[in-house]
């Protein structure tokens, strides 16, 4: 099977540092977190996250009440940014609309009664379809949601859309937003750190929770202006092992990384930098770092966001990528906020500061519930 | 693209209205309407599966996991072709919207982590994967409604790509009294059956009610 190439064309992340990929990677590089200290309605204690000011409108021409939810309202943002910048007719038949999200509107279930009606807006296909409606696609949107590696296993399923001839260009969007449901739900499982999660450390005690969109648009077609970021390939594995804890050997991330370095047939030498999913609970950190040390990379410079971030659920994937692909553009490698002292029983070569260099290709992972793992490989197009 | 790996159905069980069907044969009906955990549990029981962790699971994921036991038929592909080459592929409307209303329904007291683990639609890969050993690739696609050419083009792809010798996929749909399982496993050998992957055989299996379905 041949393999197309696919390139990133354009990109957005809506998140509480910024409203644009530029911006929020310049705010990154800047040492800026949206981490704060939140008093909520829905929470009796204050707590660490990464949240949107409760007023925050996301973008002009875009209804802040009634039709949209704030969920579909953030979607729409990143969207509008994307495609202003991708330039290609999305309202054609080569075009496809890709969602990515854990928990969607189901905060819409927090308010009370559920009848017929409520159920089928708070479905994800709902939503897909008044983003696809309001900006104007003719193709089906197609919705993932595979917990906390959906917004990579969005992107995969857009580069083989691709590859396999059915569409040109693929907006592929991911998004989640913070409500009571999802923080009552993280402390039942006493899976939420009491200060900023701390990645790869010693003290780390578990996530940040954080809310984002982010948008990548993938074509066929080589952009004109240099240096641009090609998705050489991705992988798909599931542990087999636990549905809310990661693998104990990390054989089966470690799987996803070497399917995704031979699909995109490049060597391991080759990698500058991995962006890992690092959410900071002991088990997802500690299991990363076995499955990277399995594939021979603990020697390679590796980062979490999530310090900058906290942990964005179904866009944390999509953030990320386009983090990785600015830090490629960049020459730049991000820190790891939160880590300190190295505490995983295999030692990585954790990204304390920014660096500098000349980087051309980068490895993405992300792990999640139901034991499933992704990675995908970004180069740098020269 | 004309260098398509040539693959099959080489089995199919659908779940739904109180009936259960492995192949072209009805293999379960329920005497009574049932409410759907009774239901579940009346066909767990009635084909002497023994596997203690059913009874924590939601219906979403017993619906996958019984529909995946009857599939399969206690045979055991992860010996056959190698856990890495087997992959789960499933797709409903509803995604977790069951798991998330009873869950929310203990946040007014004690939240329940027990129902919280539920509140994913792909949990119910994981179980099926813990079971069988499927540590290949998966995916969970929600679609307001069945959609037989999504399923073909992402599992197909899969086959062309070489990263799995075998597939269960489906879809998994359950929302409180409504309940739908339509699986198969896709195959690169023909097996008995002989019936071609393809969108018109996914459709019949989904709309499986007479049995009986000809290649």
């Amino acid at each position: 099977m041949s393999m197309k190439p696919v390139y990133i064309i354009a990109d957005n992340m809506v998140s509480p540092i910024g409203q644009t990929a530029k911006e929020n990677f310049d705010l990154l590089k800047a040492g800026v977190s949206g981490i704060r200290l939140h008093h909520t309605a829905f929470s009796s204690e204050p707590f660490y996250a990464a949240l949107f000011d409760e007023h925050t409108g996301f973008a002009d021409n875009i209804p802040q009440s009634g039709a949209y939810t704030k969920f579909e309202q953030l979607l729409m943002a990143s969207v509008r940014d994307a495609l202003s910048a991708a330039r290609v007719d999305h309202t054609g038949k080569r075009t496809v609309l890709i969602v990515a999200s854990t928990k969607g509107n189901v905060s819409l279930i927090e308010k009370g009664s559920v009848d017929t009606e409520l159920k089928k807006r708070i479905a994800l296909s709902t939503s897909a379809r008044l983003v696809a409606d309001h900006f104007h696609f003719t193709t089906a949107p197609v919705v993932i949601s595979q917990a906390c590696i959906s917004g990579l296993v969005a992107l995969i399923t857009g580069m083989r859309l691709l590859q396999s001839g059915r569409f040109d260009h693929a907006v592929v969007a991911g998004a989640d937003v913070i409500t009571q449901f999802v923080l009552s739900g993280f402390r039942s499982f006493h899976a939420v750190s009491n200060l900023p999660c701390k990645p790869f450390d010693a003290g780390r005690n578990g996530i940040t929770l954080g809310e984002a969109a982010a948008t990548v648009v993938l074509s066929v077609e080589k952009p004109h202006r240099p240096g641009s970021i090609r998705l050489m390939s991705g992988a798909v594995t599931n542990d087999a092992n636990h549905i809310s804890g990661p693998s104990r050997t990390g054989e089966e991330l470690h799987y996803a990384i070497e399917t995704a370095v031979k699909e995109a047939g490049i060597a391991k030498s080759g990698i500058d930098f991995i962006s890992a999913h690092g959410t900071a609970t002991l088990y997802n950190d500690e299991m990363e770092a076995k499955a990277i040390t399995l594939s021979g990379l603990q020697q390679v410079p590796v980062n979490s966001l999530k310090g900058y971030y906290g942990h964005t659920l179904g866009a944390a994937g999509l953030v990320e990528t386009v983090a990785s692909a600015h830090s490629l553009l960049s020459g730049t490698i991000l820190p790891t906020p939160g880590f300190e002292m190295p505490g995983t029983s295999q030692p990585l070569n954790v990204n304390r500061v920014l660096q500098s260099g000349r980087y051309n290709c980068c490895l993405k992972t992300a792990s999640g519930f139901g034991g499933c793992n992704a990675a995908v490989i970004l180069q740098k197009d020269v | 693209m004309k260098n398509d790996p040539k693959t099959y159905i080489t089995a199919y069980c659908s779940i739904s209205g109180g009936k259960v069907y492995k192949d072209d044969k009805l293999i379960f009906k329920e005497d009574t309407p049932d409410e759907t955990a009774d239901f579940l549990l009346s066909v767990y029981k009635s084909f002497s599966i023994d596997y203690p962790k059913f009874y924590k699971m939601d219906n979403l994921s017993k619906l996958g996991f019984l529909a995946a036991e009857l599939l399969l038929g206690g045979r055991q592909i992860a010996e056959e072709y190698g856990p890495e080459r087997i992959g789960v592929v499933f797709s409903n409307a509803s995604s977790s919207l069951d798991a998330d209303l009873k869950y929310f329904e203990t946040v007014k007291n004690i939240p329940s982590p027990a129902l919280f683990v539920y509140t994913l639609p792909n949990i119910v890969i994981g179980e099926v994967s813990i079971r069988h050993r499927c540590k290949g690739e998966n995916g969970f696609f929600i679609r307001d409604r069945f959609d037989t050419d999504w399923m073909q083009f992402y599992v197909q792809d899969l086959f062309d790509r070489g990263r799995v010798e075998s597939c269960i996929c489906g879809w998994v749909e359950c929302l409180e009294a409504h309940y739908h399982a339509a699986v198969y496993l896709v195959e690169s050998c023909p097996g008995e059956k002989a019936l071609p992957f393809n969108s018109k055989h996914i459709h019949q299996i989904y709309e499986t009610d007479n049995g009986e379905i000809n290649g």
